[in-house]
């Protein structure tokens, strides 16, 4: 029977009179494994062709055409115009701007915020699940309701923020905090980080599992302080985790759409209008398909650029 | 002896400082919640105090009244919940067959499979929406739950099939081994031994798909135009128009309602929710 041989080891190879021994393939084949893989794979891979790699490519294709909603005439494919366009438009390098120091900040600040949580977490304090469990609630909600309650929060009149501050005589005048040029963009950052740290902690304390506890004993009794401790030991166990996570932070924070424009929409004068706002703005307000598929591309070709310089300074320190 | 002290004093005082970055931390987190909690009791009296109080003196349930009134709230809690339902069963019950054959089948699709789940989080929604809208506006599937239903299901796959490759990876081979040996044909072995042990990650996957739906805006926001079809997100929005500050009451009543199925189903998906994002994650 050919069942029998799947227990055969490859020591047994030497043996006289016992069949070579069975490659993984053959294996497989034995349980019927090379076969119909793709009868599985097919009611995943339908919808996906045709609801995700086809208009993925359709839109690439679009940011050479100057297709329009609502136009009679054939859209005609007009080359490299689109990005022509954009190396022209100010309000775009706004955008862009405005964007990169978004995500820059934001998924900075969540790393470091979330890095003192989950390591405060790992500790045996009390109250601990109280902050695992809050920690979480940002993570549940829905970005529109995180963005409701943050405008409530710094309402110029009823707002408990600008309260707060007057109570505590920071302030002596309300501050209108979304509606001001200077702090619109810090106050909106805020938010981004509150709504994306929990994400992060949760997956740094999952990391934090993993780091041995006897190394840090031994290193504690061999003298080494907390923060020797933590440089030696904590940090390199949780590295390839805090790089996986921030770069995934920074593509999402970058995408990032909802909490701005329920926040601000973009405004006052264009000061938060992130790319996404920007995009959908073109899209659909001015039905600019074309142009906003062509903003859609110099978005990955940005998040192309700074994965690069981030992942090859990593591979560089792993080198070393 | 004196040197035992001061380690002692020291690590005391190590402890104090932790204890007070905590509560920051709880601070930080929690008061935003409590804010919205309670301008969502709050009498409309209150609201315009210019002297906020962090909890309402007299407690009320009129702000609930008025959102149900002013929105149709209702109908679009039932528009959330027939999405975020249907868009969860199909994408498991697609991704389930798939993920298996991702794991066990390693072939030039599976790894092509798991190279578009990785990219796919790279891709800026607005890339992906407008094609999306011109060919779903061609199907006159625009407007309709229909339709977001459809493009919820695609974008929930790649991370449905992250986290259930996890869970198939958990699956030891040598069971469905031992199984075959008994006779039993793929197709049972699949069911009577692989999908049993899937159960646990397969309610986590589906709680996870329901939640991602439910809170979704965007697509919802540039999909769905009339008020009959909008889904929680976007009404809520609708809530922010002109009237501003008279609306806060209702519109921090709608928002409870909103985020309490989301919240009801993190409680119950804690510690799944990790260990699944890190199952996905161990090497095959």
């Amino acid at each position: 029977m050919s069942l029998t041989s799947l227990k055969l080891k490859p020591q047994a190879s030497g043996n006289r009179g016992t069949p070579p021994p069975r490659t993984p393939a053959q294996r497989k084949a034995t349980l019927g494994l090379d076969r119909g893989g793709w009868f599985l794979l097919l009611p995943a891979l339908i919808p996906i062709l045709i609801l995700s790699v086809g208009p993925l490519l359709y839109g690439v294709s679009l940011a050479f055409t100057d297709s329009q909603s609502g136009r009679t005439n054939p859209t005609q494919f007009i080359g490299l115009d689109n990005f022509a366009d954009l190396g022209n438009d100010s309000l775009f390098w706004d955008s862009f701007r405005i964007g990169i120091i978004w995500a820059v900040c934001v998924t900075a600040l969540q790393l470091l915020l979330a890095l003192g949580l989950a390591l405060l977490l790992n500790q045996n304090l009390r109250f601990r699940w109280l902050a695992r469990t809050l920690a979480l609630v940002p993570w549940a909600m829905p970005e529109v309701v995180v963005g409701i309650m943050w405008r409530l929060v710094y309402h110029q009149d009823a707002g408990i923020l600008n309260a707060t501050l007057k109570d505590l005589g920071f302030i002596s005048e309300n501050v209108d905090w979304l509606g001001s040029f200077s702090l619109a963009l810090p106050a909106v950052i805020v938010v981004g980080i509150w709504a994306g740290m929990p994400q992060t902690t949760v997956v740094l304390l999952a990391g934090l599992q993993n780091v041995p506890g006897e190394l840090r004993e031994s290193a504690a009794l061999d003298g080494a302080g907390i923060w020797r401790r933590f440089t030696a030991v904590t940090w390199p166990a949780i590295k390839p985790v805090i790089v996986a996570i921030t770069a995934l932070n920074f593509i999402w924070n970058f995408n990032s759409f909802g909490l701005v424009y329920v926040l601000t929409q973009g405004g006052p004068g264009g000061e938060t209008r992130l790319p996404m706002l920007f995009a959908y703005e073109e899209a659909f307000k001015y039905g600019q398909f074309g142009y906003a598929a062509a903003m859609g591309l110099a978005m990955i070709a940005v998040i192309a650029v700074f994965l690069t310089m981030f992942l090859r300074k990593r591979l560089k320190e792993e080198a070393a | 002896m004196s040197t035992a002290g001061s380690l002692r004093a020291k690590r005391a005082a190590g402890r104090t400082g932790q204890y007070v970055a905590l509560l920051a931390y709880l601070v930080f987190l929690a008061f935003p919640l409590l804010w919205l909690v309670s301008t969502a009791f709050k009498p409309p009296k209150e609201l315009g105090s210019i002297d906020p109080t962090w909890l309402p003196k007299t407690w009320t349930l009129e702000n609930f009244r008025v959102a149900f009134d002013s929105q149709p709230l209702l109908h679009a809690a039932l528009n959330s919940l027939i999405v975020a339902v249907s868009a969860a069963v199909i994408t498991v019950t697609i991704a389930i067959p798939a993920a298996y054959a991702m794991v066990r089948y390693k072939s030039k699709v599976s790894t092509a499979g798991t190279g578009w789940i990785l990219l796919s989080q790279m891709f800026p929604f607005v890339l992906i929406i407008i094609p999306l809208f011109l060919v779903l506006k061609n199907l006159h599937l625009i407007n309709s739950i229909g339709g977001l239903i459809i493009v919820y299901v695609v974008w929930n796959l790649p991370f449905s099939l992250w986290m259930l490759q996890g869970y198939v990876k958990a699956v030891p081979i040598s069971l469905e081994e031992a199984a075959a040996m008994d006779g039993a044909s793929r197709f049972r072995t699949l069911v009577s031994v692989v999908f049993p042990l899937l159960t646990p990650g397969l309610v986590a996957t589906l709680m996870f798909s329901f939640v991602t739906a439910w809170n979704e805006f965007f697509f919802a926001l540039v999909l769905l135009k009339s008020p009959e079809n909008q889904t929680m997100s976007v009404i809520l929005t609708r809530f922010l128009g002109a009237e501003g500050v008279a609306d806060l009451g209702p519109l921090a009543a709608a928002s409870v309602i909103a985020m309490i199925p989301s919240l009801l189903f993190f409680a119950l998906l804690q510690r799944r929710l990790v260990s699944g994002m890190l199952a996905g994650a161990v090497k095959g």
